[in-house]
């Protein structure tokens, strides 16, 4: 059964050093607060996994808690560049980072592998380029058609992160909208962290979406605009004007560092 | 209809349009942020309103009235007919073959229509570490066809990429702000089409490998006024939030 903590204990109580974690959600329900609390209890030695990396792993990266990234694509979405990734790959700063990277399908293969406790996910992929001398996966024949496919290991991270729209108090857990690979991550950690928007006396049952039993989630906790700059599916909008700013933000080592600083680290709300 | 002065449009306007007149009525597209999404949103907004947005975040049948800045913006959601998760869309419905088009683009393109989208300079040591694979590989190899979309630079058509990410083997054009790219013989890409004003020169120019030019490539047409109106009433009311 889920307990209900707040998102510090959740973190504390849950994450460590050298841990492989995985926060998800794409594009939608990235779970922000729960990234932000790690990097003001000062995880290090993290292994990053997440399909694309986005804000978050930017700044994770930038503030020195992550020494490998697993993950399929990293870019900030129609932006251009994540900087603190491309400065810890480029120029090893804050410190080196190392690189697992896959494709999205290959990711999405593995994820649903490790939901499955299955010991590898296939995908008709890697193929003719460069990506499978560089990466963990593997050729495999079909014992049924001699086809040749690829086998991606699964992943099992030591920790899922994810962010929903609701819990109720028994932490049962619902979300909706784009459900990237929240259910898989959550099915696949040994130990989960739920964010949630809020948590309500009743969940009102949605055909098709998304429900967490309590016994399938270790920590729930109550993050409101725990998305932001992400959304959060009928709560709010994307910030897409915030993922343009970041990419000046994060350009300059010093003025991330000092924008950290104050509004993770020091918890300065935004300006509106 | 009326077509506009040479000067009246930008190039990236004309890769839209160039790209979204070869696509048809029902299409299924399975479509990137950036000009990939403009070029279907305006096809869906032109000649082929029944074409079908497929976005990579789970989003089919989506019916954005603006541009999305990511793949996953919430209107992506709120008009599409289906939303499925990440493992669905790239399993059953990319891999299970049921899209027509693929678009892509890529840092680098060889003669052959292989992309790079991972590092320009070595692996281990990067001078540009780019954003990586993301749904490419696949795409490329699910879809019945793929469309690459890319500007006419010779940093970008280079003799021999950094790094191989996807396959170019199901590329069927690439459309850049010069003109169209088709495959040929042995599947070397070939200049089939220039777009107004451009002559086959300046394309090789701008091309890093010795590139083969049709005998006698077509003359693309500029924009006409009903795509350009379209295509500028897709862009988001405040003006700057338009993918790059």
């Amino acid at each position: 059964m889920a307990e209900i903590v707040s998102v510090a204990e959740a973190v504390e109580e849950l994450v460590r050093d050298g841990d492989a974690v995985a926060l998800e959600g794409f594009t939608h329900l990235i779970p922000y607060a729960a990234g932000h609390e790690l990097i003001r209890q000062g995880r290090r030695d993290l292994t990053l996994v997440r399909m694309t990396p986005d804000i978050v792993y930017d700044q994770l990266i930038g503030m020195g808690c992550a020494r490998k990234l697993v993950f399929s694509w990293g870019g900030n979405p129609g932006v251009g560049s994540l900087h603190r990734l491309r400065d810890a790959v480029e120029h090893g700063w804050p410190e080196p980072l190392k690189l697992e990277e896959h494709s999205h399908a290959g990711m999405a293969a593995a994820y649903a592998a490790g939901a499955a406790k299955l010991p590898f996910g296939v995908v008709r992929g890697y193929e003719g380029n460069d990506l499978a001398a560089r990466t963990r996966v593997a050729r495999i024949r079909c014992p049924f058609t001699g086809e040749q496919l690829a086998a991606v290991p699964a992943i099992r991270p030591e920790v899922g992160l994810v962010h929903a729209q609701q819990a109720d108090r028994e932490g049962n857990v619902l979300l909706w909208g784009i459900p990237g690979v929240q259910k898989e991550v959550v099915l696949a950690s040994r130990r989960s962290i739920v964010t949630v928007e809020e948590v309500v006396s009743r969940l009102e049952p949605r055909p098709n979406a998304v429900f967490l039993p309590s016994w399938t989630v270790t920590a729930v906790a109550v993050a409101p605009r725990g998305a932001h700059p992400s959304y959060a599916h009928g709560y709010y909008g994307r910030d897409n004007g915030f993922y343009e700013r970041w990419d000046e933000i994060s350009r300059d080592r010093e003025r991330f560092r000092n924008w950290m600083a104050r509004h993770v680290l020091e918890r300065e709300p935004l300006p509106v | 209809m009326t077509q506009v002065e040479a000067a009246a449009y930008t190039g990236d306007e004309m890769m839209a349009v160039a790209a979204a007149r070869r696509l048809r009525n029902g299409m299924v597209c399975f479509v990137g942020i950036g000009l990939p999404s403009q070029a279907a949103n305006l096809a869906r907004a032109t000649h082929a309103p029944n074409c079908v947005l497929v976005y990579e975040s789970g989003t089919i049948g989506a019916k954005p009235t603006h541009l999305p800045l990511s793949i996953g913006d919430g209107e992506l959601a709120e008009t599409a007919d289906a939303v499925v998760s990440v493992p669905e869309i790239f399993g059953y419905w990319l891999q299970g073959g049921w899209i027509d088009i693929g678009f892509l683009s890529a840092a680098q393109i060889d003669r052959h229509g292989n992309l790079n989208s991972t590092v320009i300079g070595s692996y281990e040591s990067p001078r540009v570490r780019l954003p990586g694979a993301g749904g490419a590989p696949e795409i490329a190899a699910g879809c019945r066809e793929t469309f690459v979309m890319l500007r006419h630079e010779s940093r970008a058509f280079v003799e021999k990429l950094d790094f191989l990410t996807t396959p170019g083997k199901g590329v069927t054009c690439v459309v850049t702000d010069l003109g169209v790219l088709e495959p040929a013989d042995r599947g070397e890409l070939m200049l089939t089409e220039l777009h107004p004003g451009v002559t086959a020169d300046e394309a090789r120019g701008a091309t890093g490998w010795d590139l083969r030019v049709s005998d006698d490539p077509r003359q693309g047409k500029p924009p006409n006024r009903d795509e350009l109106a379209a295509l500028r009433a897709l862009k988001p009311p405040n003006g700057d939030t338009v993918a790059r």
